[in-house]
């Protein structure tokens, strides 16, 4: 697994309190992880500060599984 | 009106997580205030309060994951911490946690605080201005709001009636038990979660009481000694933290499932000052009616009451409380035992008013007095026994309990054995 992977489980694994097994390349936050919208509000958050980026509002509405964000965050870091 | 009696209770005080372990450290006259230890307080005026004592859980130490999972911790400021926890356990003690649609919608929470997530907004506001408006956590609103004790405690157990809450400073757990019994008592509810919670020992909020003159300052050698309601060498409140929840229920419905029932309320009394944003009536007017009409909504007259646990937050202000009970009281005075808890727990604002109806009804329970510690040279004369430093064992039938607030808001509760 990637080095952006890595980090993006141990992020999602903090919020949401799930096991690390529990977070796979297509697990939806909100339908798998148990995230409400207000989670994945500060999931988002949690990977900007990590990864010094910025996820513009309509970016952020298309990461809806745990490939999802690994997949944007790759690209844009 | 339908009766209501008390049949569940939760506590979280700067003596002990637990209503046991808080009632018998009370008893016994331990203090709970210590140096501040959540935070660094050098540089602070005061740097001494009641902190409820951290801990894994045993001997009646706080462990937050006892109480909510760590990812939900994370979301709330510490005083719904402290609500939700005081609140689980006096529905358990209650037994009552029903699954069914109707008694759950019979069933509503009304707890409050007198000022809510006040570190969380401090801490958010210093974050914002060093890393911008858009790290603004979305939890950041819904964990400092005060109704969101209410709120998370009818989501944990489905109670879908009556939810609301109160903020009236320090009268606010005495505002939330009264207003809630008379949602039972009209018939909008059967059972009331109910209570008050506060978690402001904090830089800002010690700073802010400071700013009011209001805080204890010169004990810093020895917090234990700093609060001392009645007491000549009194200097101002030590601030306290903490919970106090219980369980209100019509009487019928809590004969009606065998619950145990610890005690029943029998009135309330609300009254305003119209004085002063932070001092109380020096003629105590304000308290002297509050108390008469919880009186007389308990249908008794003075001569009946045993128990007074007083507002007595070890200010200045304590002698105009007392006068306002003697001359309530009159002949009857001398038979009357009145005791400030604060001077083992501290203020704790808020969640004050809720912390000391639990213990007033404890004292009906085991027909004893809690003393008013560090009481060593009484700053006035009265014929009221204040229990100085030591439990009074005696005949409480009916306890009378006092909370008065910034903006001169006064409550008063009048609990009595079942009759």
């Amino acid at each position: 697994m990637s080095d952006v992977a890595e980090r993006v489980k141990k992020i999602v694994v903090e919020h949401l309190g799930v096991e690390e097994d529990k977070v796979t390349e297509n697990a939806s936050f909100i339908d798998d992880l148990g995230a409400d919208s207000l989670d994945t509000v500060e999931l988002v958050m949690a990977f900007e500060e990590e990864f010094g980026i910025e996820i513009p509002d309509d970016a952020a509405e298309n990461i809806q599984t745990f490939g999802d964000a690994v997949k944007f965050i790759s690209e844009a870091a | 009106m339908r009766r209501v009696v008390v049949t569940g209770l939760g506590l979280v005080t700067p003596l002990a997580c637990g209503v046991e372990e808080s009632w018998s450290r009370l008893i016994a006259g331990q203090s709970g205030a210590n140096r501040i230890g959540q935070f660094d307080p050098e540089g602070l005026t005061t740097t001494y309060a009641c902190e409820v004592p951290r801990g894994d859980g045993s001997d009646g130490t706080f462990n937050a994951d006892d109480w909510m999972e760590p990812k939900e911790q994370r979301k709330v400021d510490t005083f719904i911490l402290f609500g939700v926890a005081a609140a689980q356990q006096a529905v358990e003690d209650s037994g009552w946690k029903p699954t069914d649609p109707e008694a759950q919608a019979r069933t509503g929470v009304l707890i409050g605080s007198g000022i809510g997530g006040l570190n969380s907004i401090a801490n958010t506001a210093v974050m914002m201005e060093e890393k911008g408006p858009r790290r603004v956590s979305p939890f950041f609103v819904p964990g400092a709001l005060i109704n969101l004790i209410s709120g998370q405690v009818s989501i944990k157990y489905g109670f879908r009636g009556p939810n609301h809450s109160v903020v009236t400073a320090c009268s606010t757990g005495a505002h939330a038990i009264g207003d809630a019994a008379r949602l039972i008592q009209w018939g909008d509810a059967d059972v009331m979660v109910a209570g008050g919670a506060e978690a402001a020992i904090c830089k800002i909020g010690i700073a802010g009481f400071n700013a009011c003159k209001a805080l204890s300052t010169k004990y810093g050698d020895d917090p234990t000694k700093a609060s001392r309601p009645y007491d000549a060498d009194r200097d101002g409140f030590v601030m306290g933290e903490g919970a106090g929840i219980v369980v209100l229920e019509e009487y019928e419905h809590a004969v009606a499932r065998g619950a145990k029932i610890y005690g029943e309320y029998l009135g309330y009394g609300l009254s305003g000052d119209a004085y002063h944003i932070t001092a109380p009536s020096e003629d105590g007017d304000g308290a002297r009616r509050s108390m008469e009409m919880a009186l007389n909504r308990a249908g008794i007259t003075p001569a009946d009451v045993d128990y007074v646990n007083a507002h007595g937050t070890s200010t200045m202000a304590d002698t105009i409380e007392l006068g306002a009970v003697e001359r309530l009281m009159g002949d009857h005075a001398s038979a009357v035992t009145m005791s400030s808890t604060k001077s083992a727990t501290g203020h704790l604002l808020g969640a004050a008013g809720a912390i000391e109806a639990i213990f007033s009804i404890l004292a009906i329970r085991d027909q004893v007095a809690p003393p008013t510690i560090n009481l060593d040279n009484p700053a006035v004369e009265t014929a009221i026994d204040l229990a100085p430093n030591a439990k009074v064992e005696r005949k409480i039938d009916i306890a009378l309990s006092n909370s008065f607030g910034f903006g001169g808001t006064n409550a008063s509760l009048v609990f009595g054995k079942v009759r």
